[in-house]
């Protein structure tokens, strides 16, 4: 190309677009209220929740573009916000389903008319070649199906192609809803084997960065570390259509930017803000709306090290569950933004529901005389560590601690854990004192207390906490069917949690959203990622 | 001349040699776990080795050396773990994105700083001589985080003149066919003027704030060798034989002080690529910067060592460069023996 070609051919193309871009007003008008522009933190590092090391975001992409058999039920909580609904099921993928009278069998009836984004038919041998895949990949989706019974390949059957059943070794009632969270998503077999190679059986490698599914939503384009672009798949039957066409979802890293970019309109919806600058927005009578739910399941806590002096002892930690500074955590640390857990007028549940209030709340000449009884009225040293990559609540919290605890003769040091070396730190279980959140996705109570406090010892009992006759209570709880027996065996597990205190719940966290007024139809989710399929731009 | 980079190149070979072993060794002894890190909400002990398993991490470390070696000599720098690419792709994706920045910021510094750095030392005390002392200390006492988000704020969220900052381009465009990686070159040679004017929009105030940053240096060192090389002999010959002002100036004068003007140049520009991290994560630029310190932040491995590799490589060529127009400057400059 010489000089003068070229810019012969800038002055044609540059008249060409000025003379185009007149009758595309209109038109781009309507695209904008069709395409929803998202801006986060973090886009995803996957597009296969399978894959080893996918982040949360790439959960997104499995709720968006992928189905599953069943998907949950939506109910109105108190405040007007829609949430999922966990007891409920409803058809996805499974037109309908039926479990067999001993609880030990369901079969699926999937839609004859699915079919995935490149057009192929949804049959039974897809749902079992991907429920196989999370069981074969390892990791994080294998441990999911085990969660809800669901442990060997040869528990899923291809009865026909339309026709699917699951087999289990016993009633679990895990078992049903565990099959609705996003890992059990549904893959275009066909297509994964087409890429798949004797190596990579699974097509690890390019389901990373392609997708195969038949979700709502098909990936136009994914730019790692900038945006993820969706359009709607306009055959799918799974559902009500979407009514956005297209999502935007980049990533700006600065919250400032994020938050500046809301209030000016170049954004409809940003997730993850600093507590404070959620506070603010909902304070102002902007065009910006915040919609704040308390995410089920999960709790802020302060961990004590059970298996070594001097959290060893009871008295020692109700001494601390009497010591810590409740109301300026809260006020401080949480920004207010999130549920009380402390305060109840005592350690007796009065429903069996989780989480709920202790019965603990600040009070130092308690606390100094547990410690008298302890034995330790001299108190003593020792460290709390928070995990980094929360720093901007686990900072001003840890100190407020520390002062605290300076107050009966505990001498605190403050020991700030590098998010990458957060989870090593907690599965060496060597650490006193910790500052920590952990959340179930199942949302029962004995769900929570199997990963924090059951003698197993999972990585979440951060506090190598054993009771064997807690763990009693959790195992039965998890198989009983009689609801009353149910009911006591949960408040009884809850009560020791509380009266033995090897973890001091604080606060359930708050998921905060922040969007456009016009944005309609935004609905809870227990995985916290945006679910498209039901938004809409007024 | 040829002989010159030749020789350089091959006297780099051994650095860079240097250069892989330092790094694979240093990320190694990095604290933190990446299995523990990536096997993640599903942490059990067991599901923890399968992950090492998976990622090779489970083999002595001489294994994983000799492997990574294997694959660097045929240009695979390996799998970043978090964000799931092959480490070379996204370096060739996002190296053009930071140097388009860089490069960009060098100009605009050089186009202020050196009349700026000439000026006041052609009139010392005098205002303009205070300006430049004023602009400068500005330059390097603000942060560019600050400087970033303090722009950001007025011209964006203020005034409403600059586009939001969302990186290399606005939301409603899609980036141009890949030439040069260079978005600016791209959108021209696709011949699309309204990209390219959108790219150059979204440049303006990352530019502006990486300028501001390297200009105090560059003017400094104009003034201070301008100032040196107008009180020589040579000059006061110069402008006794009645030569013009601006040919005392520029032909004389400047030339013989471009010499540590342009050391300063390479240096500034590797403290540009390296500060350039906090301007890309201001401004949601897709760089190479912000990829290597969030790939560290996770005990990523490959990303990190291959950020090191390369831009070693980079600095390898760019001293190379420097030191090649040192000799077109000024002749008597030899680095041939």
């Amino acid at each position: 190309m010489n000089r003068r070609r070229f810019i012969k051919s800038v002055a044609a193309t540059g008249g060409a677009s000025t003379v185009a871009a007149a009758p595309s007003v209109a038109l781009a008008q309507d695209a904008r209220r069709e395409t929803l522009v998202v801006a986060n933190e973090l886009g995803p590092n996957s597009l296969d929740i399978h894959g080893v090391g996918a982040n949360r975001p790439a959960y997104g992409v499995a709720v968006n573009a992928y189905d599953r058999l069943m998907t949950f039920g939506r109910k109105k909580l108190p405040d007007g916000t829609l949430s999922y609904d966990y007891s409920k099921l409803e058809p996805e993928l499974a037109e309908s389903w039926q479990v067999a009278k001993d609880g030990q069998s369901v079969t699926f009836r999937l839609r004859r008319n699915a079919t995935f984004h490149d057009g192929a038919k949804v049959t039974a041998k897809d749902v079992k070649w991907s429920y196989d895949r999370a069981l074969g990949m390892g990791g994080f989706p294998q441990f999911q199906m085990r969660a809800g019974s669901l442990n060997e390949p040869k528990q899923f059957i291809v009865v026909d192609d339309f026709t699917f059943r699951v087999e289990l070794d016993r009633r679990d009632k895990m078992a049903m809803p565990n099959m609705a969270v996003p890992v059990p998503s549904i893959y275009n077999s066909a297509l994964a084997m087409k890429n798949a190679t004797d190596k990579d059986p699974w097509a690890a490698t390019w389901l990373r960065n392609n997708t195969a599914g038949g979700g709502a939503f098909r990936v136009e384009a994914w730019r790692p570390g900038q945006e993820l672009i969706y359009t709607r798949f306009d055959d799918w039957k799974s559902g009500t259509l979407p009514r956005l066409r297209r999502i935007v979802q980049r990533e700006v890293p600065s919250a400032g930017n994020r938050r500046a970019m809301l209030t000016r309109g170049d954004i409809d919806m940003t997730y993850e803000l600093p507590p404070k600058d959620f506070l603010e927005m909902a304070k102002e009578s902007g065009p910006v709306r915040v919609v704040s739910t308390p995410v089920e399941n999960a709790v802020f806590y302060i961990g004590m090290n059970t298996s070594r002096p001097p959290f060893n002892n009871p008295l020692v930690r109700q001494a601390i569950a009497h010591a810590l500074p409740y109301d300026r955590m809260n006020d401080i640390g949480f920004w207010g933004r999130g549920t009380k857990m402390w305060g109840a007028k005592s350690n007796t549940p009065a429903k069996a529901e989780w989480p709920v209030p202790h019965g603990y709340s600040t009070n130092v000449p308690r606390a100094l005389e547990l410690l008298k009884q302890a034995g330790l009225p001299d108190g003593f040293e020792t460290t709390l560590s928070f995990d980094l990559g929360g720093a901007t609540i686990g900072e001003p919290v840890s100190i407020l601690i520390q002062e605290a605890l300076a107050r009966i003769n505990i001498r605190l040091s403050i020991n700030k854990v590098p998010g990458a070396n957060w989870r090593a730190a907690l599965l060496k279980k060597d650490m006193p004192l910790i500052f920590n959140r952990f959340g179930g996705w199942l949302n029962f109570p004995e769900y929570f207390f199997y990963w924090c406090y059951h003698g197993q010892n999972a990585v979440f009992n951060t506090m190598s906490y054993q009771n064997p006759a807690m763990d009693k209570l959790i195992d039965a709880a998890r198989f009983e069917t009689d609801p009353k027996r149910y009911d006591a065996q949960v408040k009884n597990f809850i009560e020791i949690a509380f009266n033995d205190v090897p973890r001091i719940p604080l606060i359930q966290p708050a998921f905060d959203v922040a969007m456009q007024k016009y944005v309609q139809g935004y609905m809870y989710w227990f995985h916290v990622q945006a679910d498209y399929r039901t938004l809409s731009k007024a | 001349m040829l002989r010159l980079i030749g020789r350089r190149l091959l006297a780099a070979i051994p650095n860079v040699i240097g250069i892989v072993i330092v790094t694979f060794i240093l990320t190694r002894a990095l604290p933190g776990d990446p299995a523990a890190f990536y096997a993640g909400p599903a942490a059990t002990l067991e599901a923890v080795e399968q992950v090492r398993a998976k990622l090779g991490l489970d083999r002595p470390i001489w294994e994983q050396f000799i492997d990574y070696v294997g694959d660097l000599a045929v240009g695979d720098l390996g799998l970043s773990v978090s964000t799931g690419q092959q480490v070379r792709d996204e370096i060739l994706r996002r190296l053009p994105a930071s140097l388009e920045l860089t490069l960009l910021g060098l100009l605009v510094a050089c186009a202020v700083a050196l009349p700026l750095g000439i000026l006041a030392s052609t009139r010392p005390g005098s205002w303009i001589d205070h300006a430049c002392r004023l602009i400068t200390t500005l330059g390097v006492s603000l942060p560019i985080f600050f400087t970033g988000l303090l722009l950001a704020y007025v011209f964006y969220y203020l005034l409403g003149v600059s586009p939001p900052p969302v990186g290399r381009l606005d939301s409603m465009f899609s980036p141009p066919p890949h030439y040069t990686g260079f978005y600016l070159f791209d959108s021209l040679i696709a011949g699309d003027i309204a990209l390219f004017i959108a790219a150059a929009k979204q440049m303006i105030l990352p530019v502006i704030t990486l300028a501001v940053f390297v200009l105090a240096p560059l003017a400094r060192m104009t003034r201070a060798a301008m100032l040196g090389v107008l009180s020589s002999d040579f000059v006061r010959t110069a402008r006794a034989s009645g030569l013009s002002s601006s040919t005392v100036l520029y032909r004389y004068a400047f030339r013989n002080a471009m010499l540590p003007v342009v050391t300063t140049l390479g240096m500034v520009f590797s403290f540009m690529l390296g500060s350039s991290v906090v301007v890309e994560k201001v401004f949601a630029w897709p760089g190479i910067g912000s990829f290597a310190v969030d790939a560290l932040m996770q005990s990523d491995y490959a990303p990190v060592q291959g950020f090191v590799l390369v831009m070693a490589l980079l600095f390898v060529t760019l001293n190379l460069m420097i030191d090649i127009l040192y000799t077109l400057i000024d002749p008597r400059v030899s680095i041939d023996e």
